[in-house]
């Protein structure tokens, strides 16, 4: 698809020619994710987390089309059916399990995803879309996510879906109404909870859709690697098979080797227990938390405890959602055409105070709102804004960055001895590429 | 135009936050927070130690036993088990002719018809019953408990943190208000001990639980099995049951997590040795041996020309 040089799909049995002819799904799978689909030699074990957000969305496609054939969607029921898995249905609590810890999963993989990009410039063009479609996934994870914590109608499913549908209350005149109409009613029951499951069922599947869009935007300028150098010649690339579907075999199995770890051994560590209090609307639990791939966000919502000129909540609940939208932006935000964070000596050190700042937001998170919880993320809810929206820009600006390598095959040498240089590259000081031993 | 934008959007939401802290700091040193009595007073539950805990976890049957008499003898009064079922008692080793009479003694009635005339009814417990609520509704429980609702323990290990530790402590965590005394040796103000009606507990959220001390004496329960019943040994085997009660697909999950685990260390080493082996001839100049050096395939197309086989 993306370089000359990419191998042209050529069927060997007479039915896969056959096949080719009439519809040619095999030589599209070969060229997104086969021998056709030629992709820079020196990418790093964080390329592989790409696949692994993939296959999270399996899991949970797979293991929540068979959870959603025995739970019922009934405000006197969820909650019991969802028992009724863990306890009655044959392997169910395996289902349970790990569609549960499925979506944590998915989140730390596809957390681990965009802070390589941020890392790596994945923002930069020529791959704009790509960076724009994630993001659109990535909302839309939060919104499945959100709506699927809804269904087993605990008391953190209730009571989040009352502080989340809250949000939308806080918009000038418009809000209340909104709030009623997308939770059918005042407060979140049976029209919210059915709509919830029919969502929860969709999204998924738009997500799917959206991947399939960003993996063709991807194709088209190929994948990027750490160096951020472009792909001048074959040299630079291996075929995606068997090179990288080799390399991502190991990265899926030591991502599900830790999944496994938590899932059969810690399935609670990532939940709350008042989720196992089924839901109340007469009681309030004492603290309302989100689940941990939210807490950062909830942080910078309660950051805001001030009215000025408009309602603290209003502040809050803006500053939430600009927290990701200005990241739509961020091509336009940063000016650097050096992609990789490793050749920006002075954006590199902003970008590890972003990332502990956004653990340390992740904690406020979690912490009942008070002193120095609430100095903590004011403090660090304002780095978040500065660092993209003040100093990567100005950064990007005078920032001084240091040498890049000329190619991708010269940057894999990293200055080593001829013996250990790359197969079929050339040895330092001769451009003629020895062959291997006759 | 997006960067001054941006520029001016981002200057106002630091402005904003920077404001809140100032705020909210002068305010928090002008009015130091006081902190509930809870803050000074409440405490993270002690260890029970179960056999269920950690990877390797197992359920002790013998105390599943103890533990389930327990909740037969004291909690039942009270609290329900709605998501157990009396044929499951058989997981705990009682032989079907036990769970049958266990289910036919039970001391609460099931909710039935009767066939005669229609009108509400109860009959006996049958194995294919769940555990029946000790109180017929909500209301009725609240009545008979000075209006506070004694919760389903079905789910309690799971419903609350650090469960089994927590059920633990709570039972045993009981203490006298008037003498008690913190770690640092505060005894409890005034008004945070007990109103009428409440019981002082340090485990519980708020100190004061509604719930009397349930395990009152040493050999308030005489176990089956002769082990001598303290209120250490009751709560321990009480809280071991409702750990089961909560999950009793426990053992079943570790011995599927190692299961799981092994197969995919076995797979991840292969699958690491074929990344490591395909990658061998692209990343580093290595002599190539085994199947895929050229030498060797020369020999072996020579060998097959030799002895006459095609391809």
């Amino acid at each position: 698809m993306s370089f000359a040089w990419a191998k042209p799909y050529e069927p060997t049995s007479p039915f896969m020619k056959w096949m080719d002819q009439r519809l040619p799904v095999p030589r599209l799978v070969y060229g997104a994710i086969g021998g056709g689909y030629p992709v820079p030699r020196n990418l790093n074990y964080f390329w592989n987390f790409g696949v692994l957000a993939g296959l999270a969305l399996m899991i949970q496609i797979i293991t929540g089309i068979v959870l959603a054939m025995h739970y019922y969607s009934f405000t006197g029921g969820a909650f019991d059916s969802v028992e009724r898995i863990m306890r009655d249905v044959p392997a169910g609590w395996v289902l349970r399990y790990v569609h549960q810890n499925g979506a944590s999963f998915f989140f730390a993989i596809v957390y681990i995803h965009i802070f390589r990009g941020l890392y790596y410039g994945s923002y930069k063009a020529p791959r704009e879309m790509v960076w724009l479609l994630g993001l659109v996934i990535y909302l839309l994870m939060m919104a499945t996510a959100f709506m699927g914590y809804v269904l087993p109608w605990g008391q953190m499913s209730y009571w989040g879906a009352q502080v989340i549908t809250g949000f939308f209350s806080a918009i000038p005149v418009v809000g209340e109404p909104l709030r009623v109409f997308i939770l059918g009613g005042y407060a979140p029951d049976q029209a919210a909870l059915t709509r919830f499951f029919s969502l929860h069922y969709l999204l998924p599947f738009v997500i799917a859709g959206v991947t399939i869009l960003k993996i063709w935007a991807l194709h088209i300028p190929g994948s990027s690697n750490p160096t951020g150098v472009d792909v001048k010649n074959e040299k630079d690339t291996l075929p995606f098979h068997p090179f990288y579907t080799a390399k991502d075999g190991f990265g899926i199995g030591v991502a599900l080797i830790i999944f496994a770890l938590v899932v059969y051994f810690f399935p609670y560590s990532l939940g709350h227990p008042d989720n196992y209090i089924e839901a109340n609307p007469l009681v309030t639990p004492a603290h309302i938390v989100p689940e941990w791939y939210f807490w950062p966000f909830y942080a910078i919502l309660r950051a805001f405890t001030v009215d000025f000129i408009l309602p603290a909540k209003l502040w809050g609940v803006l500053a939430m959602f600009g927290s990701i939208l200005l990241l739509f932006f961020l091509t336009w935000l940063d000016r650097s055409p050096i992609r990789s964070t490793s050749y920006r000596p002075v954006y590199k050190i902003f970008f590890w105070i972003l990332v502990v700042d956004i653990m340390i937001l992740g904690l406020c998170g979690v912490m009942p709102a008070e002193q120095p919880w609430i100095a903590l993320s004011q403090i660090c809810a304002s780095y978040y804004f500065a660092h993209f929206l003040i100093i990567l820009p100005l950064v990007s600006k005078f920032e001084k960055p240091r040498p890049l390598p000329n190619s991708i095959s010269e940057s894999v040498l990293h200055g080593e001895k001829d013996e250990s240089r790359p197969y079929g590259l050339a040895p330092s000081g001769s451009t003629t590429a020895p062959q291997p031993a006759e | 135009m997006v960067r001054i934008i941006g520029f001016f959007v981002g200057a106002g939401f630091v402005f904003v936050l920077l404001w809140s802290l100032v705020v909210n700091g002068v305010d928090y040193f002008r009015n130091p927070p006081e902190h509930a009595a809870y803050y000074y007073f409440h405490k993270d539950p002690r260890e029970a130690e179960l056999p269920s805990d950690g990877m390797m976890g197992k359920f002790d049957r013998q105390q599943l036993q103890r533990g389930f008499q327990v909740y037969k003898e004291v909690c039942a009064a009270c609290h329900g088990l709605k998501y157990v079922s009396f044929y499951q008692l058989t997981d705990l080793g009682y032989s079907d002719a036990e769970v049958k009479a266990i289910a036919n003694q039970w001391a609460t009635e099931v909710p039935s018809v009767n066939p005669d005339t229609g009108e509400a009814a109860t009959r006996k417990a049958l194995v294919s019953d769940r555990f029946p609520s000790p109180y017929p509704n909500e209301t009725a429980a609240r009545a008979a408990n000075n209006n506070a609702y004694p919760p389903d323990l079905s789910l309690i290990t799971e419903a609350r943190h650090d469960g089994a530790n927590y059920v633990y402590s709570l039972l045993t965590g009981y203490a006298d208000a008037n003498t008690y005394r913190n770690a640092e040796g505060k005894p409890v103000p005034n008004d945070a001990k007990p109103p009428q009606g409440l019981h002082f507990n340090p485990y519980f959220a708020n100190l004061n639980i509604a719930m009397p001390a349930p395990l009152v004496s040493d050999g308030q329960v005489t176990y089956a099995d002769g082990t001598k019943a303290t209120k250490d040994q009751m709560a321990k085997d009480v809280a071991a049951f409702l750990v089961w009660t909560a999950e009793p697909t426990l053992e079943a999950r570790h011995r599927a997590g190692w299961a799981v685990l092994i197969f995919l260390l076995v797979a991840t080493v292969l699958a690491y040795m074929a990344y490591r082996n395909i990658w061998a001839t692209a990343k580093r100049q290595v002599a190539v041996r085994g199947p895929l050096d050229p030498a060797f395939r020369e020999r072996m197309d020579e060998a097959k020309a030799d002895s006459g086989i095609a391809g």
